[in-house]
Order: C-alpha cells, then structure tokens, then sequence
C-alpha cells in the first residue's frame, strides 16, 4: 500500500509547479503533420471564440494568411499588434513585436509559426524564445507548429523526407504545453488542397523542394509522427494524472538512459536516439561528456559543435554532464553506476579497425567495464551530412611555422654537433644526438615539428653519417632497419612527450581554474563589506576571464544600478542596460555569445544567491578572452553563483544589522514613550495644579502666593518647551532630515549669540567667555552650533551650584578648533564618560529634569559637523564638555589678514 | 504725552496666541485690531493704517511672506513677524522682504512689548526727524554728525567700510538686519552672496567695540538670520 501513496517530495515538487504554472500564461499549439493541414484557420477560429464567447482580450501577435481568403477573414474584428520592421542590410523586414506585445499586455496573444527564426537584431534568435517570455509575462499564447520543427523528430523527419528542417523547437516547450491542439487533415486531401494552390509556398526554389516534401508516402509518415507525438504527450498527461492521484506508482521507472556525447557531428542524432529510447521507457537522460587530456587540443569548432551536443542534451530535457578522467569509458562507467544508470547509448566507431589493435577503442572499454549496464550502440551515420573540419583556429594542428623551423635548425645543430663529437665511426652515438634532438623539438614545439625533425633526421643521418656520403643510397642493408628503427623510435617519442605536454596543459588549466575558484571564494569570504566584495569579485572575473566588467545591483525599487563599471563599459543611458535588465527579469544569460540579445557589446550573467536574484554580471570580452569555451563558462557560472552568494550574505548580514537596529529603535521606543510621559506629565501637571488654584476663587490668595505660583507656571512651560525642543530635534537628527549648512565664519558669534539668548538662565552667573583673537574662522551652521552651545551651558547650570562660575573657550589648533564649556559642578562619574552621551540617559536620574536627549543631539550635530564630542574632570572640580570642529583647508589663517585684504579690494 | 494710543493688527490664527497678545497689549495701553487670515490682514491695514502689525508666518490661507510683500507694496507700516522654531528661512524671507523685526513663539510679554517699542520708535523717527546724530547705547557713544565713536572714554577709529556698517546697523538700532540688508546697503546689491565680507567685518566691529567679543554688548548675532544692535537692556 505503502508504494501507491505519492510521494511527498515529488508531490510537493508538483505543488510547486502548478503554482508557477497558473501565474505562467498558458501555452496552446495548434499543431500539424505538415504545412498546409490549417493550422493558422483553426487557431485564428479558437481565437475568435474565445474574444466572442469567453470576451477575452485577444490580440494577434503575428498571424501568416499567406493572402488566403477564408483565413484573411478570420482576422476581422481582431486586434492586430502592429508588426516590428527590422532593417537587415537594406531589406525591410517584418518581425513580431515582443515589447510591443508585452507593454499591451492582452490576456491572450497570437504568434504564428513558433520554429520561425527571427531576423537578426531581434531580442532572441528564435520566435520560441518570445513566446516562453510572453507566458513568464503571465499572458496566454495560442502558436502553430509543425512536426517536422520538433527537436527530438528533426532527424527522423530527415530520414524519411530527405529535407533537413533547420528551424527546430526543443521538445520541452511542447512538454510543457498547456495544451496540444492537432489540426488533421487526411493526406488526400492535403494533396488536393496543395493542387489547388492553396498551400502557401514562399518561392520556386522552396517549391521544388517542396515538391519532395509533399510526396504521399511523406505525409502520411509525417502524419504518423504528428498523431504519435501527440498520443505520447497524452499518455504522458495521463500517467502524470494517475500519479497525482495516487492511482498508480510514480512513473519512474527507475530506468536513466545515458548517452555519450562527443564534438563529432553524428552525436547529435545519437542524442535523439536516446532521447526517443527514454521517452519510450519513461526514463531519465543524462548527456554525459568525458574531458580527456587529448581533447584539450579539440579546435575551436570542435568545442562549438560540443557545446552545441550539450545543449541539445539540455533542450531535449536530459541532464548534460562534463567529467574530466584519463580515460573516457572508465570515466562513463563510474559515473553511470553513481548515478545508477541502466543503459549507456553510444556510438558506432567510425575509425578503421586497425586502430583498435594498436589502442583499445572507447566502445571496447566501455563494453567491458559496463558490466550490468545495458550498451547500446547506434549507428550515428548516412543521412547526416560529412562532418565539416574546421580549418583554422586549431590550436597547433601541426605546430606553427616556427617550429617547423625550429626542427629543421634543431637538425641541422645536431647533425653538426654529431659530426664534431663522433665523426663518422660511432654511428650508434650519433643516431642518440638525433633523437635527442626530436626529443627537444617536440617537447618545445609539438607534433607537427617533431615529426618532421624525425624525418630530417633519418635522411640527414643517411646522406652524411652512413656510406655512400653524402647520397641517400644506401649499400648495407642493415642500416635500413637502422633507419626504420631510429624513425620509429622518434616518432614514439614525439608521441609520448606530446601526451605529457597535453596532460601538462590539461593540468595546468585544471589548476588555474582551481586556483582562481580557490582565490576567489577565500577573498569573496573575507569581504564584508558590499563595495569591497564588488571589487574583489571584479578583479577576479576580471583577471581569470581575461575581460572588462561591470556589475549591476538592484538598488531602490529594484531598479537595477551600475555599482561597479570598468573603463569603457557600462555607462548610464547605454542601450546594453535593456540586456542587462531582460536577465534581471529572466535570470538567464543573454548578451554576446548566447541565443538572446545576441548583438549586446558584452555578456550578461545573473547574479544568483540561495533565495534568488541578487544581480547582474556584465563580461566585455577582449581578443584573448574564450568566453565560448565551455569549461570557461561553466567556470564563470561556478564564479557567479560564488559573487550571488556572497552578495546575498553581505545583504543578509545588513539586514540582521536593520533588524538589530530595529530592536534597539523599538527599545528606544519605548524608553522614550516611559520617559517623556514621566517628563512630559510632570511640569504639566504642575501648570494645571497652578493654575487651577489661581482661578478658584475660594482660596485666598495674597500677591506673594500670585506671584509664587504664576512663577513656578512660567517655569515649568520654559520646561516644557526645551524638552518639545529637544524631542523635535531628535527626531530631526534620526530622521537624517538634519543639513548642516557649513558657512565659514567667527566662533565667537555664535558664542555671543547663544550666551545671549542664555541670559536669563545665566543670570547671577558669572560667565566667562574667551576666545582668541586670532582663531581662523570656522566652517559650521550656526543654528546647529548654537543650539549645541545651549545645551552645553544649559546642561552646566543645570548641573552646578547656583553662583558658581561657567567658562566657554575655544582653542585654535592645526586643523581643529577646539570649544569648552566648562563648570563648577561635582563633575561627571568616570562610567559616565562614555554612556552621558547615549540617547535618555541621565547620570543623575531626577535632577534637572531633562529627558537625557541633550548631549546625544550636541553628539550628532558635532558629527554630523565631522568633529568630537566628549567630557573631561578638571582639576579643582567640576565637568568640561569640549567639541571639535574640524577646519577646511582653505580657511583663511586670522580674521586681521582677511580684513585687510578686503578693505583693500572694496575701496 | 498727547499722542493717540497707537493701533496695532495682529494677525494670528490661533485663538489662546491671540488672546496672550491682546491681554499684553491692551495692558499697556494699546488699541488692538484683530484678523486670522492673510487677506483680511491685508484689507484691515488699508482701512485702518494701524501703526504697527504683528504678523504670524504660519496662516492658514496666504503665507506670511507673501503678506509682507504686498502690504510693502503700498505701506511702510512696521511689520513684526512672529515665526515658529523650524521656521528660519520664511522668516529670513520675510525680513528680506521688508518686515522689520521678528518673534520666535514662544515669548514673553517683555520681549513683545520690547520689540514693538523699537519699532514704533524706529517708525516715529524716520517719519519725523532723519536719526539724531548723536546716539548713545550704554557707554557706546555714536556720533553720527562729526563721525566720531567711542566707548567709554575710549576713542574707536573705523575704516570706512566698518563705519558704514555701523551706521547701518545703528539706522536699525534695536531691529535685526539680515545678512542681505547689511550687503546692500553697505557694499550694494551687487554683493549680495558675499557674506565672508560681513561676517569678518563684523568680527572687526566687535574687536574694536566690545570688551568682550565673544559675549557682545552691542553687537549680536542673530544665527542663520543677520545682525542686531541693541539698543536698550
């Protein structure tokens, strides 16, 4: 019973992808067996159904009537999205308009022809790259699609018609579709259909090929695939739908399919062979490539075609793995078992036999080691096309010209070198100088040169060292076998010394790349700060990559911003940042190099931290850089996902720091609200007990109890308003609404202006003010310093005996000018020092009355001036508050010089 | 003491305020016209012509600034504006735009009846007589016929600049200047953002004048807003 319940991980993954699904748009493909059958008739019907009946918002994205009549009709009270024109080297071309399409937003849109290929310059090369970003839009496509565009049945299709369909879909958009709608037409007649001209053809050349196309025998073929394609879905659908019910165990099998991908052309087809093998057998396929340090030397349009396998692997819907082993079929078979795979797909050989005496092949290998795993080899030959070689761009195919020139001196040096050292007696002796020789050409310059100074060597050795001198002729035989051996020693050696290169190479490139993931992930790390991580992670990208970069972070409102940009990059207003926010939106790669937005000056990569989206990655590749190199991709992934992550994790850390300080906030928070409703009751309650007994007309009042009680009223509402005062500019401060307005200008007028406005407060005081005659003048806003002075000196009547006296002073020095106000009061406790500027605290609760917000604004206006704020003992009693202001450079050294200079100008 | 008792025009919206000017005004034996909006502010002086108006920054239908600009327009009433702390730059406004004095709320009866007193006073004097040429603050003695100042028994020479200054603060004896006023009038418009100039002036009025520079008797800084010579207390 246990076996039939879903399980819970899997069901949940089915949760999860309803989910996305139903805020995904969905996907309905009218879809035929071959042009002709009235695909584009019956969705333009659908369409009109459901804008008539269901009164949808239906827009026709693109729609081909191909001039027909019955179907131009169709389009009559449909809205049709205004085409895109695309000018292609002077050829206007028509094009579907994505933008346009998303900023209209319909419910349900209309794109023809899904397999169409988009004119260059176009967002994604292909028209299903629109239409998969239309439904993440959340809008709703009806679409056509032929059979023979299908991935998975491209070859097939190949096979039977003998036309090879370039524009293919992957399979798993079908998949995944909401719907598969088959629009069938019985074969005669199409064919009728097709006489009577009313299957559209482009031109003449496309007819006759055409004219293949539509032989019988095809279609009904074709129509074959299509019903059976179509069947196979619905079957999946079902066995989805037991699952989900638990009606029957999941339809895992068990079974995984994996097929060995190469670079060869023919590996493609094997692909789909195995893709159709694990469709049949409801298996998992993983497309499993093996480095070896031979194919390091692969050229570039090897590594392309490869590339292009895996992603094949990937658009079919298989699983496409890169492993790096010495040999290949140990390599497979290892992983296979890991992964518990049941049949391996492989190849025919296509070498001719001999090789396999000289070397055990692959498949042999493979076949030995496999075991209890089912081998499969298929043949990957006829109806593919012969594989083209790429001539150029191979890395030393046979060596540059140097080094063939290098051979040919190494040759001749060591022809000579023999001459002198041995003459022509030790013959033996002199055939080692020449393989020494070869030795050092090929471990310097390769294959190519190596073989070549082997050759040079035999026939110098032959044409001076071996009588007859200097003539190729050869009178003892035995020296022929002399030649024979020593030419095939030097090419064993050549051989092996250029495996060792090769591994050598391997090896270092393995190395390089662990060390700058090493590098990179040790100092990503380290960095905590968001800016220092940007740039660490910069100059890592940069130097492994061999590439400019620029790195773009949401900032607010997660509108992306460039953060970091090296020389020539990004700039504000480019037209790549379009790129770079279409990854941001998608969290796919795009940009040069890749399928979409292929025409972008640089390469986009997403940012991707463990809960999402954290930015974008944009690579300027130089000449040097090998961007397309599959390793360096998966390398620039790995280092990716590295900068997502930490990046993510400085985030996290600045969010814990918000969340502490909101705590704290809260905290204070609540501190304020029990002091100030202690602070703020007190002199209230006194002003109401006051005034109430003033106006009640019972109590008898002299002058003298007037006068005492409308005192102690006027004293508490002085009270009231500093601490109103002091709550205000708090919350200013805190608020960061407070701007310091630095105006350069004489300390001693805001020292008279706050002693001033101190005067009452200050009476029977005495107050003593100096300050130097020649302090320079000082950057500061006044209002701000003023207000600082006040609650210095508030806070220093407050906090000293009645009478005694209160200093301010100020100290000029080199780039500071210092300020004191200082009293004779008990002074402040040593572990008050620090905690007497903290927000509410109060080193002597009860006295004074204040809230304890006092020092903590003087604290923030003082920095927020960039200068100090702290408190001293003094000799012979009493606290000195002192601040620092600091000076600009270009302050003017005394008020005298300035004066004069002044006086000079305005007369 | 003939005189008629002098009308003022408060305009404030707030009715306790009110009633605190009124009590304090009325005590001392001013006639008090009362309005809360700007535009019976302004309809009330042109057809009264009080001799002085309090005026609040804060009104609920046109700001006090821009009552202050058209009542400059055609009258030469003195204008006390009565401004709110976070108020600073209307209210430097205002002064520039022609009122005479200001009031940051709250305040005392004394200093309201203060201010009022220097600006009726200040109103009296140019209407009448030009200034007196010889004015006296404490032992601040200001000549203005010979051009001679002292303090004390001690004689003070002033550049020409640091004289003009003085004059013009002295014109204003009692009120506040602005930093503009004091630009223009003393080096003209065209100095107007120049207020390094004032400012060192200023520090050197004070060295020669005060005995203490950094705790002024005559010379006060009104922070943010400009300069005062008091002129009484």
């Amino acid at each position: 019973m246990t076996e039939k319940r879903p399980d819970p991980d899997e069901l949940l993954a089915r949760v999860r992808e309803e989910e996305a699904r139903a805020a995904r748009g969905r996907l309905t493909i009218f879809f035929g067996a071959a042009p002709g059958v009235g695909k584009t008739y019956t969705m333009l019907e659908a369409a009109r159904l459901e804008a008539e009946d269901q009164k949808r918002d239906v827009v026709i994205g693109i729609a081909e009537t191909h001039g027909r009549y019955d179907t131009g009709s169709l389009l009559i009270g449909l809205e049709l999205l205004p085409r895109r024109v695309v000018d292609h080297r002077g050829i206007k071309l028509e094009e579907f308009d994505l933008d346009g399409a998303l900023r209209r937003r319909p419910q349900l849109i209309l794109v023809d022809e899904l397999a169409h290929s988009n004119a260059a310059g176009s967002r994604h090369l292909k028209r299903w790259q629109d239409v998969e970003e239309l439904l993440d839009a959340g809008i709703d496509v009806f679409t056509s699609l032929n059979v023979q565009h299908l991935e998975s049945l491209n070859d097939v299709v190949a096979q039977v018609t003998g036309v090879i369909v370039r524009e293919t879909v992957p399979d798993a958009v079908f998949d995944k579709a909401y719907e598969v709608r088959v629009v069938d037409l019985p074969v005669d007649q199409l064919l009728e259909r097709l006489q009577e001209g009313k299957v559209y053809v482009a031109d003449q050349a496309a007819a006759r090929a055409l004219g293949n196309f539509f032989k019988e025998g095809n279609l009904i073929a074709l129509r074959e695939l299509a019903l059976r394609r179509t069947a196979e879905r619905v079957e999946a659908k079902m066995r989805g739908y037991k699952a989900a019910h638990g009606i029957e165990e999941s339809w895992h099998t068990g079974e995984r399919v994996l097929v060995c991908v190469s670079a060869s052309p023919h590996s493609a087809l094997l692909i789909r062979a195995a893709r159709r093998m694990a469709t049949s057998l409801h298996a998992e396929l993983i497309g499993c490539y093996v480095e070896t340090p031979a194919s390091i030397r692969m050229s570039s349009g090897d590594r392309e075609r490869l590339a292009q396998n895996m992603r094949l692997v990937e658009s079919l819907g298989g699983d496409p793995v890169t492993l790096r082993a010495e040999d290949g079929a140990i390599e497979t078979v290892r992983y296979a078992r890991k992964r518990n795979v049941t049949k391996i797909v492989v190849g025919k050989p296509t070498h001719p036999r001999w090789r396999d005496v000289l070397k055990a092949s692959f498949l042999d290998n493979l076949v030995r080691q496999s075991r209890e795993i089912d081998v499969y080899v298929i043949s990957g030959l006829p109806t593919a096309p012969p594989p083209v070689r790429a001539a150029a761009g191979r890395r030393t195919p046979y060596g540059d010209p140097f080094g063939y020139a290098a051979g040919v001196a190494t040759v001749v040096t060591a022809a000579v070198s023999a001459w002198f050292l041995f003459g022509r007696k030790e013959l033996a002796d002199v055939v080692m100088v020449f393989l020494l020789g070869v030795v050092l050409v090929s471990m310097r310059f390769g294959y190519g040169p190596s073989l070549l100074a082997a050759v040079l060597s035999v026939l110098a050795f032959d044409f001076f060292f071996v009588p007859p001198y200097l003539s190729f002729a050869v009178t003892d035989l035995s020296h022929i076998v002399t030649f024979g051996v020593m030419f095939l020693v030097a090419v064993v050696i050549s051989g092996l010394t250029n495996r060792i290169r090769d591994q050598a190479d391997s090896a270092r490139g393995r190395e390089r790349r662990t060390a700058s993931l090493y590098a990179v992930s040790r100092e990503l790390g380290a960095a905590t700060a968001r800016l220092t991580l940007l740039q660490t992670a910069a100059r890592h990208v940069q130097e492994v990559f061999n590439v400019k970069v620029a790195v773009l972070l949401p900032g607010r409102g997660d509108e992306l911003e460039i953060v970091h940009a090296d020389e020539g990059t990004l700039a504000e207003g480019d037209k790549d940042l379009g790129v770079a926010d279409w990854v941001w939106n998608h969290q796919r790669s795009a940009g040069a190099g890749t399928d979409t937005l292929p025409l972008a000056r640089a390469l986009f990569v997403p940012l991707m931290g463990s809960r999402g989206r954290v930015g974008v990655l944009a690579l300027y590749p130089s000449p040097d850089s090998r961007l397309d190199d599959p390793d360096e991709r998966q390398l620039l992934h790995t280092i990716a996902g590295l900068i997502g992550s930490s990046l993510e994790r400085t985030e996290l850390a600045d969010e814990a720091r918000r969340a502490a300080l909101r705590i704290e906030t809260e905290q204070l928070r609540n501190a304020l609200l029990s002091s100030v409703s202690h602070d703020l009751r007190t002199p209230l309650g006194v002003v109401t007990g006051a005034t109430s007994a003033l106006l009640e007309d019972d109590i008898p009042k002299d002058d003298a109890v007037r006068r005492q009680l409308l005192m102690t009223v006027h004293e508490e509402a002085l009270r009231l308003n500093l601490l109103v005062r002091n709550l205000l500019d708090m919350t200013r401060l805190e608020a960061g609404a407070l701007k310091v307005q630095k105006d350069l200008q004489p300390l001693e007028e805001v020292v008279g202006s706050s002693l001033d406005r101190m005067e009452d407060r200050l009476r029977g005081r005495e107050v003593q003010a100096s300050i130097p005659a020649d302090l320079p003048l000082v950057p500061f806003d006044a209002i701000l310093i003023e207000q600082v002075l006040i609650n210095l000196l508030e806070n220093a009547t407050k906090y000293s005996p009645a009478g005694t006296p209160i200093e301010v002073r100020a100290f000029g020095h080199e780039d500071e000018v210092e300020v004191e106000v200082a009293d004779r009061g008990p002074g402040v406790a040593k572990q008050d020092v620090e905690r007497i500027f903290d927000k509410f605290y109060r080193a002597r609760e009860g006295e004074g009355g204040g809230v304890g917000l006092g020092l903590t604004i003087c604290r923030g206006i003082v920095s927020a001036h960039g200068g100090r704020i702290w408190v001293e003992g003094r000799s012979g009693g009493g606290a000195a508050f002192r601040f620092t202001l600091p000076l600009e450079k270009a302050a003017p050294s005394t008020v005298g010089t300035m004066t004069g200079a002044l006086e000079q100008e305005v007369r | 003491m003939t005189e008629p008792k002098p009308l003022v025009l408060l305009v404030e919206d707030e009715v306790q305020m009110r009633t605190f000017v009124r009590l304090a005004l009325t005590s001392h034996g001013h006639r008090v016209l009362e309005v809360d909006t700007g535009r019976e502010a302004l309809q009330q002086a042109a057809a009264h012509t009080p001799d002085l108006i309090l005026l609040d920054l804060g009104l609920p239908d046109i700001d006090g600034l821009e009552v202050t600009r058209q009542l400059r327009e055609w009258s030469a009433t003195p204008v006390i504006v009565i401004s709110a702390r976070g108020q600073e730059k209307q209210k430097v406004e205002a002064l520039d735009a022609g009122a005479d004095d200001y009031l940051t709320k709250p305040f005392g009866s004394a200093e309201l009846m203060a201010r009022i007193r220097v600006a009726l006073r200040h109103a009296a004097r140019t209407a009448q007589d030009p200034l007196s040429s010889v004015v006296t603050i404490g032992t601040l003695r200001i000549d203005l016929g010979r051009r001679q100042i002292s303090v004390g028994d001690r004689e003070v020479h002033l550049t020409p600049i640091e004289y003009k200054l003085l004059v013009a603060l002295t014109k204003h004896a009692g009120m506040v200047l602005t930093h503009k006023q004091l630009l223009d009038q003393v080096w003209g418009p065209g100095h107007a953002h120049q207020m390094q100039y004032l400012r060192v002036y200023m520090a050197q009025l004070r060295q020669k004048l005060e005995e203490n520079p950094a705790h002024p008797l005559y010379l006060v800084t009104e922070p943010g807003v400009g300069y005062r010579l008091k002129s009484e207390g």
